[in-house]
């Protein structure tokens, strides 16, 4: 018997969609059972059956032209902070309850002109603020893999937790997340897939929801390094509708894979050696360290020393950005609007908006940002914010100044936890999630999580490469050298 | 630097975001929290250091200043809570 055509890779759909053995509207319809069968993973909220079996006919005929990109007929699940047009986008906010794009974002659109078919969309952190996928509106994601036998509810990491809930179960054969703080990396490491956050300025971010405009990014989470080369170079590109948006030709990723990784500098940071880090991450990243080195690669020592310091920097910056990008939440012009008591005017309007449709850490970050930038501290927190971003990025230029090709670290400091465990932990316990991540959107580098081991309960762990800026292509053959190395094969045991 | 629960009602006016009395303490803290671990900045030397204001060193494009697209009205009110003879209607704001 053959696999199951929702457990295909993207490449391999594609070899099979081109030689005529499988059909575009077959494939999507595996894929439509396979979600209609995974209501307990809540990885999809709005779902598209009806646009998708439209999208996979036209695939169909692409195909039979002969006329057939690498993403034609492949279905895709679309995190909810992309804007589609007719299709609920709503940030897995209530605030954007009932919003229907009257526009495509450009990374859609371009999945789309690539003959990509969507199947719906996933579910999230809301507005892509947590590590865990519970701070949405829909509800939380239920990861796949569980310890062992133990049946408790794992989180699959935030804040694209749909969609690697949703790859990792292959209830689609790939999906779109965003990064702004380690938001496509840490899930991927969560489930066992591969993640890539591409430079800064690759991907356009017209039409995606923003959170915070100088951190955020778009990228593939795919089953294969190999699948997020050929997806991710259907997403990037040019667009005059992001003013960030980079005007440099998009190379051919997939052709960079090679494998070959021989003389390559792989950097050691010693400051992601965190005090408390579990053992098993640490083994995790020697075992890698010895991959790239029986690879060919030449392993150095360096140092980052301003790593330390890159949290508390995420915290002060990206919630000062995101209580300006999302004051445009005001009741007005979409979404939910409070139902006002008799002589309301227009500022209990907001307020009462704002309350209603925003979630707990929503409002909290909101706050924090409008706190930093308020008149009297925005010098003692948002400048120096950025004047230690300068520094944390001068660390990594230094590094790579010294010839240093990729760095390695572990993706996360830790596995899946449960959801619900965090729940009386201060906020800044679940921000260390991201302690490994976010350093790379500060610095707007490539970063890419591959899943490399599993830890003692049976969950996937997973590493990190960072790479230099616009040298994706490097970055994801560094990345395929690893996975090759690791053969990492594990899927979560159905049980939902 | 402690937030207290009269910085806290402040800061939650200035976001419009309503907070009710009750919950205001524990918004402080909240706030205390988070703001304790910001404060790890301080140790940071950044004497000289400028503002990041782009992550990549980048002329941002400009265009030609023309109307590129426009009447849309329906489609811009498409979403709107409340939308009456092609405007966004709000509560009185001019007494």
């Amino acid at each position: 018997m053959m696999t199951d055509l929702n457990a295909l890779t993207i490449s391999e759909a594609r070899d099979k969609l081109r030689a005529g053995e499988i059909a575009a509207a077959e494939l999507t319809q595996a894929c439509l059972d396979a979600i209609e069968g995974a209501g307990a993973l809540n990885a999809f909220v709005h779902n598209t059956p009806d646009l998708a079996r439209e999208q996979a006919r036209a695939a169909d005929a692409r195909l039979a032209k002969g006329d057939a990109p690498a993403m034609c007929g492949i279905p895709l699940g679309i995190k909810d902070l992309f804007c589609t047009r007719g299709v609920p986008s709503q940030a897995a906010s209530g605030i954007l309850d009932g919003f229907i794009p009257e526009y495509e974002s450009t990374v859609s659109q371009n999945l789309f002109d690539a003959g990509a078919v969507m199947l719906g969309k996933l579910n999230m952190d809301e507005f892509a603020m947590g590590s865990s996928n519970e701070t949405s509106v829909y509800g939380s994601v239920v990861n796949p893999w569980r310890r062992g036998n133990d049946d408790a509810a794992l989180t699959p990491g935030g804040s694209s937790g749909g969609s690697a809930s949703a790859v990792a179960a292959d209830l689609c054969l790939a999906a779109t997340g965003t990064d702004t703080g380690g938001s496509i990396r840490q899930p991927a490491a969560f489930t066992g897939i591969t993640g890539i956050k591409p430079t800064y300025g690759r991907c356009s971010r017209w039409g995606i929801v923003a959170f915070a405009s100088s951190l955020d990014q778009a990228g593939p989470m795919t089953k294969t390094v190999r699948d997020s080369a050929i997806m991710l170079e259907a997403m990037c590109g040019h667009d005059p509708k992001d003013s960030t948006s980079a005007d440099l030709a998009v190379p051919d990723f997939e052709a960079a894979l090679t494998g070959d990784i021989r003389g390559k500098r792989i950097g050691i940071p010693a400051e992601y050696r965190m005090d408390g880090m579990p053992a098993e991450i640490e083994a995790l990243w020697q075992d890698g360290i010895a991959m790239m080195k029986d690879a060919g690669a030449e392993i150095v020592d360096i140092s980052l020393p301003h790593t330390k310091y890159a949290l508390p920097a995420y915290y002060v910056i990206a919630p000062a950005e995101a209580s300006s990008n999302l004051a445009r939440y005001d009741g007005v012009r979409y979404g939910h609007r409070a139902k006002l008591a008799q002589g309301d005017g227009i500022t209990e309007m907001y307020e009462k908006t704002r309350a209603e449709g925003f979630g707990p850490e929503v409002q909290r970050r909101v706050m924090i940002g409008t706190y930093v930038l308020s008149a009297g501290f925005y010098d003692a927190y948002y400048n120096r914010a950025r004047k230690v971003r300068a520094l944390i990025k001068r660390d990594f230029e230094e590094v790579f100044a010294a010839g240093i090709d990729a760095i390695l670290t572990p993706a996360t400091p830790s596995a899946a936890f449960g959801l619900g465990e965090m729940a009386d932990a201060d906020p800044v316990q679940m921000y260390l999630n991201d302690v490994f991540t976010v350093t790379v959107n500060l610095a707007g580098l490539p970063g890419i999580a591959v899943p490399a081991g599993l830890d003692r309960q049976g969950l996937p762990l997973g590493l990190q490469l960072i790479g230099r800026p616009w040298e994706e292509g490097d970055l994801l053959n560094c990345a395929y050298a690893l996975e090759r190395s690791a053969g990492f094969v594990e899927k979560p045991v159905k049980w939902w | 630097m402690s937030i207290d629960t009269d910085t806290a009602a402040r800061v939650a006016k200035l976001a419009r975001i309503k907070v009710e009395d009750d919950a205001l303490p524990a918004l402080a803290d909240e706030f205390n929290t988070i703001l304790g671990f910001i404060e790890q900045l301080n140790e940071v030397d950044v004497e000289g250091i400028e503002p990041m204001v782009s992550v990549t060193p980048m002329r941002l494009k400009r265009r030609v200043d023309e109307v590129t697209d426009g009447d849309q009205q329906d489609k811009v009110l498409s979403n709107a809570p409340d939308a009456r003879e092609g405007f966004f209607a709000v509560p009185k704001v001019v007494e």
